[in-house]
């Protein structure tokens, strides 16, 4: 049964995390993304869960590693800074085939940059920002049930692959407060965690598990060497891009100019979709739900039809990029950026109207 | 701790203990190196307090973490320096699990600095075996924290000058200081009556996590001939000579 509450953003990663029987949350403080971990910190000690502050991400990220490893759903909550310092156990995460939730509340960079909403990480988030080369799936919420949600289907993921998956949010969805469903969805049985650590005197088959990320060094069997080890992540990675695609079109069927935008910019381009609609304007949108794996295809057709692309993003590109992949040259692409937000300063946003001035010059 | 009498030894008489490896992934030792010594007494510790089942090891980067092969209790090697963080959400998530992390003093006292804090200041309730062997084995013989005044490594070719490099780090002192630290101890394996010493430091910080007192540590001197540029029987004499009287041997804390 679904319970309806009126919920911030924030707070939504919290309940979705509970519902889907995360174990363990352990979290550092950072802006924009305080909520999160306050929310943990008040909600799961008295249900009988592990909330813990760590000492620094790097010291969250090592801490899920550990949790994830004995086999529990545990996931951590950052920002931008905090992304960065976690790349490296990231990339371990998915060489020790460990499943783990990293939420990410993107704000300004580079650097310290600013301590508000923005769209900036989406290169280290969908090309495996740590060292190596890898794959994550991505998910990115638009709203405040779709962050319930994504969490859930984030941990369903992350044990289905024996991978971390990515929750892409941002400061303003963070701070959005709407009506949400609280509920467990159900996404089908998983396998048993088997190769979990848990102690040899708990272990079905009474034999030592090891876990290590560095097959290269020594052999993880079923693998006899680095290379069939690696082809099999490939074969995963692989698998990934196939089953997982996930995307909205929205009155995109006619249209022949089409907005690309994932987060709170898909909610801006949803509204200028509306104000051009009523203006007899043929605009649509395709809303990249999986950032990774990217809806290539999709937006391949409709280039083939020819449509032409704006891409909405609070950051200067960096999704463009792979629209451009998209597109194979057969389209122009333009882009409202941080660049035309509506005030200067870190406070300012992408608003619908300016989106639909670009709209109004492309078509 | 169980008390199954009539299936398992208390104390181990001779042989190797059961979860020790046969062959022992040792081979992948230098001759003369004491870190397989010293993964010998853990393993007799773990069977002799029957707790080997519940153990759950965590291991850092270098040459400490080829115990991985050599025995069969569930393991799990981490990324270098992060073994205590691991280690403490494994703790957390399963208190009846015997955690405990293996590290070497390069991985626990520089780029593990943080997490060794951080598990200390919080008082985890997990068990540290540290090895001591005053540099870094892995990769060649280069500067550690615990390096000694003088001594010459690949990146200190004329000797650790404290202008430049700094004072060597006595992590069982600095453990001892924290009031989440609940045990701390320093032993070294280059004698018999040693070797005996530190096995029973190693079992009463096991203890003290049973107890579900606080963070335990031991750190324990170890050879390491070929970096040191010394036969086996000339780093026991440099451990004597050299390494105890700036280390000394004893319990610190509990
Ligand atoms: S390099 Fe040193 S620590 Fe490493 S195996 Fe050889 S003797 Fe032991």
């Amino acid at each position: 049964m679904a319970e309806r509450m009126f919920v911030q953003g924030n707070e939504a990663v919290g309940w979705g995390a509970l519902y889907a029987g995360c174990d363990g949350f352990f979290g550092y403080p950072i802006t924009p993304q305080n909520e999160v971990t306050q929310w943990f910190a008040s909600e799961f000690p008295k249900r009988g869960k592990v909330f813990l502050q760590s000492q620094s991400e790097v010291g969250s990220i090592n801490m899920l590693y550990g949790g994830a490893a004995a086999g529990f759903r545990v996931m951590t909550s950052t920002s931008s800074p905090g992304w960065g310092l976690m790349q490296e156990t990231i990339s371990h995460c998915v060489a020790a085939e460990l499943p783990c939730i990293i939420v990410l509340v993107q704000r300004g960079g580079p650097g310290a940059g600013s301590i508000r909403h923005a769209q900036m990480d989406y290169i280290s988030v969908t090309r495996g920002g740590g060292q190596g080369g890898y794959k994550n799936i991505v998910l990115a919420p638009a709203s405040v049930q779709e962050i319930h949600d994504l969490v859930q289907l984030a941990f369903y993921l992350a044990d289905k692959y024996r991978n971390p998956t990515i929750v892409l949010a941002d400061g303003i969805l963070g701070q959005v407060s709407e009506s949400v469903d609280v509920k467990t969805i159900d996404f089908g049985p998983l396998n048993e965690k088997d190769w979990a650590l848990r102690g040899i005197g708990k272990q079905k088959d009474g034999k030592c598990r090891l876990i290590n990320s560095a097959a290269g060094v020594l052999p993880v069997p079923p693998y006899p060497n680095y290379i069939s080890w690696l082809r099999h992540m490939d074969e995963k990675y692989k698998q990934m891009e196939a089953d997982e695609l996930r995307y909205e079109t929205y009155k995109a069927e006619d249209a022949e100019l089409i907005l690309i935008a994932y987060g709170y910019t898909a909610r801006v381009s949803k509204e200028t979709v509306n104000m051009a609609r009523l203006q007899g304007l043929k605009v649509g949108l395709i809303r990249p739900i999986t950032a990774w794996p990217f809806p290539y295809d999709i937006i391949r057709e409709k280039a083939i039809q020819g449509c032409k692309f704006l891409v909405v993003v609070d950051s200067l590109g960096l999704l463009i990029e792979d629209v451009k992949i998209a597109v194979e040259s057969r389209a122009d692409v333009g882009l409202v950026s941080i660049l035309d937000r509506h005030l200067p300063t870190d406070g300012g946003m992408i608003m619908p109207g300016r989106v639909f001035e670009e709209v109004k010059r492309l078509i | 701790m169980k008390n199954d009498e009539n299936t398992r030894k208390k104390e181990l008489v001779c042989g190797n203990p059961r979860i020790w490896k046969d062959p022992p992934g040792a081979m992948m030792y230098c001759s003369g190196c004491q870190h397989p010594v010293i993964h010998r007494i853990i393993s007799e510790v773990l069977e002799e307090m029957d707790i080997y089942e519940e153990a759950i090891c965590i291991l850092g980067v270098g040459c400490h973490a080829f115990i991985q092969v050599s025995w069969s209790i569930d393991t799990l090697s981490c990324a270098h320096g992060r073994a205590l963080d691991s280690a403490t959400a494994i703790k957390r998530l399963n208190p009846d699990a015997i955690v405990f992390t293996v590290q070497g003093d390069g991985d626990c006292l520089a780029i593990g600095a943080g997490a060794f804090i951080g598990a200390m200041t919080r008082g985890e309730r997990i068990t540290t075996i540290m090895y001591n062997n005053t540099n870094y084995g892995t990769t060649g013989g280069q500067l550690a924290p615990t390096t000694l005044i003088g001594q010459k490594t690949t990146t200190t070719p004329l000797g650790r000058n404290p202008k430049l490099e700094g004072y060597p780090v006595r992590a069982a002192e600095l453990a001892a200081d924290f009031e989440g630290t609940v045990y701390s101890a320093r032993g070294s394996v280059n004698s018999p009556a040693n070797y005996k010493r530190a096995k029973k430091y190693i079992k009463k910080a096991f203890q003290k996590q049973i107890d579900g007192l606080g963070y335990s540590f031991v750190e324990v001197l170890s050879a390491c001939p070929p970096n040191w540029h010394l036969s086996p029987v000339d780093c026991i004499k440099r451990i004597e000579e050299e390494i105890i009287p700036e280390f000394p041997l004893s319990e610190i804390k509990g």
